[in-house]
């Protein structure tokens, strides 16, 4: 017989209008309000609409969100060495990075002319930048990572989207505060490290 | 690869060389296997390969420039099917200076296609091609890009990484230079005022037909054959996809695709990178299904590196390939019907779930398109405890879902039960009956012969997938069935991706018990170097994408990058046969016909 398919259908049509309304009266403000209520809206559970109102309200990103590299500077109240560069230049994200975005100038001790493990400026264009995280995934001292920044829009990308060294420097709380337990992970493999070569030091 | 099956193609070749002697020769460079036809006996042969041996679908037509021994190459792969098992290879050789070859299309019609890319990209011309003309670059293009003597606009250096970067790395933008310097070359005599596109009226005059041909399908009334112009701006096109069509009153007599709008020589882009650096390049291919690309591209050099891939991993891949397989089957799905007039209601519907799998990549790898996953060896990272971040910027909401307990609710609720509602609104839906049974149908020796491959191949009545025909991953101890559908018209192509989802499934259902049974296992095995070198030789890999076969053919001389890298690319063979499905349709029908192949421009046109 003809037409029941599509009334089957506008059934199902009506019962995603439906849903959305019966969601918002099981939650009530709080759908819109509390976390548990936003975490039921993008979950397994949510029946009817699955908007995010945008920009006043955002996902948070996990952890593992990757977008433009940044450079791991010390905190300014670091005991030591505030603001030092955890980058040794040593080239491997430059060598690394797919599209090539990467360009580092490497310092040199202007008495002997050896290179010294730090950059003199630190080079990404990203335009060119691909997001694969290659170069926070292979380097060896936690030195650059991936930003959870995704709004870069710009009226001018030829002034403004080579970042430079100043640009790039983060400190390392930011990198704990965006993705806490990795930064945690990271830090105990380090201590770790270092123990084991403490350990070899003495044998 | 088993000894049985291997023992066939030895036993085929042996049959080869019985037949046709001298014209035969064996490949004895290391690393290398098939057989070097001589190209004056290549038609002769390749009927013999079809007709005797039964390698009835030649897949894929890769093309090498030996630039040191100064000849090109071309290197054939075909199978046999449904049968399965690993494909031929033949190869035939032509000199560099005058490059010509036999054309294959009276053999396999699927070579139609692959020819126009060789002779576009090498420069190989085709003896006997019916239409050889460029395919990805536009007509007035001078030169042939993928020849190893071609330097592209901008050129830096033959191979990534670049010197310029470290240790003196003073930044400098690509379009500062010379924009219009000496690298890029034109035709003789062009100028920017002067061009009119020649190749566009040789096109439409090539369509049209003479009036005595007119009146297919209605007789006594003299009627006039309209050339159409369909796309590339065209919503339902699927991206930047053209086709002229050539109509009758509203019926479809001729057909041609256009296409190479999004054509950025992707091929040459991974002959500059190292291996390693193409893996996020892959994403960018079949932007729908990344985790398919990787796949397919890790599995490729692992054999040729004869890298071993933990349970783990294994396991981690195949959750996210048939993820990813239904992810693409409801967004073709979703988007079919747009093309047939239900305005994104039932897309919404159809990738609503998409979201949700999109969050788990995103929480896996980080992106949750661009998703760049796999590694030789293994995946880039396990599983994540939970999904979800924690707020940072003003705005952020925070979410914390159980990642295993996510994974359960999906697989065993959420996605057979959203699958369930699409087929209680789609199936037996009137509208899609009448617009879909019987339109844009494709026999199954017509889809062989025209190499289509995946949902097109089987939902004309072919049993061909390649993770039961030619094994890989751990696909052989998981059970599920080869979905076939068999009048190979639209309405069948929609039913498949139906089926094929359930099939995932069953698929995940089995996967995701053994996840949480292998939580904490090594999932990338290896050193994890970033600068691999893999052994000299040459290898064609597979793998059963949504969309057909996604075939790399990577020829290595040994280096950090690349020698060749060439892609066969399910969307851009599945099209090969649109005028053969088109011919005799309404113009209305060929939007659903086009949407029913599932195509996607960045692996099209690459």
């Amino acid at each position: 017989m003809y037409g029941v398919g599509i009334l089957k259908g506008l059934g199902i049509t009506l019962k995603h209008f439906v849903d959305t309304y019966v969601d918002d009266f099981k939650w009530g403000i709080r759908r819109y309000t509390s976390d548990e209520g936003f975490t039921a809206r993008q979950g397994l559970e949510t029946e009817g609409l699955f908007t995010v109102q945008y920009p006043e309200e955002k996902i948070a990103v996990p952890e593992r969100f990757r977008f433009v590299p940044f450079l791991v500077v010390n905190d300014q109240d670091h005991a030591t060495e505030p603001d030092a560069d955890w980058c040794t230049s040593c080239g491997i994200c430059a060598k690394v990075c797919p599209p090539q975005c990467i360009w580092i100038i490497r310092s040199t001790d202007p008495d002997t002319g050896r290179p010294v493990p730090q950059p003199k400026d630190f080079f990404i264009d990203i335009d060119i930048c691909m997001n694969c995280g290659f170069c926070a995934e292979f380097c060896p001292f936690d030195a650059i990572k991936m930003d959870h920044d995704y709004e870069l829009s710009d009226y001018d990308r030829t002034s403004t989207h080579i970042y430079n060294h100043a640009k790039l420097a983060k400190p390392l709380s930011y990198w704990q505060m965006i993705a806490p337990s990795r930064a945690e992970q990271e830090r105990l493999s380090r201590e770790a490290d270092e123990a084991a070569k403490a350990a070899r030091k003495r044998k | 690869m088993t000894d049985t099956t291997s023992e066939t193609v030895h036993s085929a070749t042996d049959l080869l060389f019985e037949k046709f002697g001298d014209a035969i020769q064996a490949d004895d460079r290391e690393g290398y296997e098939g057989v070097i036809v001589s190209s004056d006996q290549l038609v002769d042969v390749a009927q013999s390969i079809r007709d005797d041996l039964g390698y009835n679908l030649l897949t894929n037509l890769s093309y090498v420039d030996y630039l040191a021994d100064d000849f090109f190459e071309v290197v054939y792969h075909a199978y046999r099917v449904p049968a399965g098992g690993p494909p031929l290879t033949f190869r035939a050789r032509t000199p560099r200076n005058e490059a010509i070859l036999p054309s294959l299309t009276g053999v396999w019609p699927s070579a139609d296609f692959q020819e126009r890319e060789a002779w576009d990209l090498m420069g190989i011309r085709f003896a006997g091609h019916p239409n050889l003309k460029r395919i990805l670059t536009w007509e007035g293009f001078e030169g042939h890009p993928m020849r190893k003597d071609w330097r592209e606009p901008f050129y830096e250096e033959d191979n990534k990484p670049f010197k310029t970067r470290w240790p003196g790395g003073e930044v400098d933008r690509a379009e500062m230079r010379v924009p219009y310097g000496m690298n890029v070359q034109y035709p003789a005599g062009f100028t920017v005022d002067g061009y009119s596109p020649e190749g566009d009226a040789a096109l439409y005059a090539g369509l049209a037909v003479p009036e005595s041909a007119s009146g297919i399908g209605v007789q006594q009334i003299k009627t006039d054959q309209l050339v159409v112009n369909l796309g590339p701006q065209h919503p339902s096109t699927h991206g930047v996809f053209r086709m002229t069509v050539t109509l009758d009153g509203e019926t479809i007599t001729r057909l041609e695709p256009v296409m190479g709008y999004l054509h950025r020589n992707h091929e040459q882009i991974g002959e500059r990178n190292t291996y390693l650096m193409n893996m996020p390049y892959t994403d960018r291919l079949d932007y729908i299904s990344s985790m398919a690309n990787n796949m397919a591209y890790a599995i490729t050099v692992e054999k040729m590196l004869g890298q071993e891939v933990p349970y783990r991993a294994e396991l981690l891949r195949v959750l996210m390939v048939e993820l990813t397989r239904i992810v693409n089957h409801y967004w073709a799905i979703g988007f079919l019907l747009n093309d047939l007039g239900a305005f994104f209601t039932p897309s919404l519907y159809a990738i609503l779930e998409r979201e949700l799998v999109l969050d788990l990549f995103e929480a896996t790898t980080g992106s949750r398109m661009m998703c760049n996953y796999m590694r030789f060896g293994g995946v880039a990272y396990d599983l994540p405890p939970y999904i979800g971040g924690p707020a940072v910027k003003p705005g952020d909401r925070a979410r914390e879902l159980d990642t295993l307990q996510f994974l359960n609710d999906l697989v065993f609720e959420r996605l057979p039960r959203s699958l369930d509602e699409l087929d209680r609104l789609l199936t037996t839906n009137e509208v899609i009956i009448t617009r879909c049974k019987g339109v844009g149908v494709l026999p199954a020796d017509v889809a062989i012969a025209y190499g289509a491959t995946g949902p097109v191949l089987r939902a004309s009545g072919v049993p061909y997938d390649l993770r039961r025909a030619d094994p890989y991953s751990i696909y052989n101890d998981l059970d599920f069935d080869v979905a076939v559908r068999y009048n190979g018209d639209t309405y069948d192509r929609y039913l498949i991706r139906m089926d094929e989802v359930r099939q995932s499934l069953r698929i995940l259902q089995q996967v995701v018990p053994m996840l949480k049974e292998t939580a904490g296992e090594d999932y990338w095995a290896g050193k994890r170097p970033y600068n691999v070198r893999v052994p000299v030789g040459e290898h064609y890999g597979h793998h059963e994408n949504p969309k057909g076969e996604l075939g790399f053919h990577i020829v290595s001389d040994g280096t950090a990058n690349p020698y060749r890298y060439h892609i066969r690319a399910p969307s851009f063979i599945n099209i090969t046969p649109l005028e053969e499905m088109c011919r005799g349709s309404k113009i209305a029908d060929a939007i659903i016909i086009l949407g029913s192949i599932d195509i996607v421009l960045g692996e099209l046109d690459r």
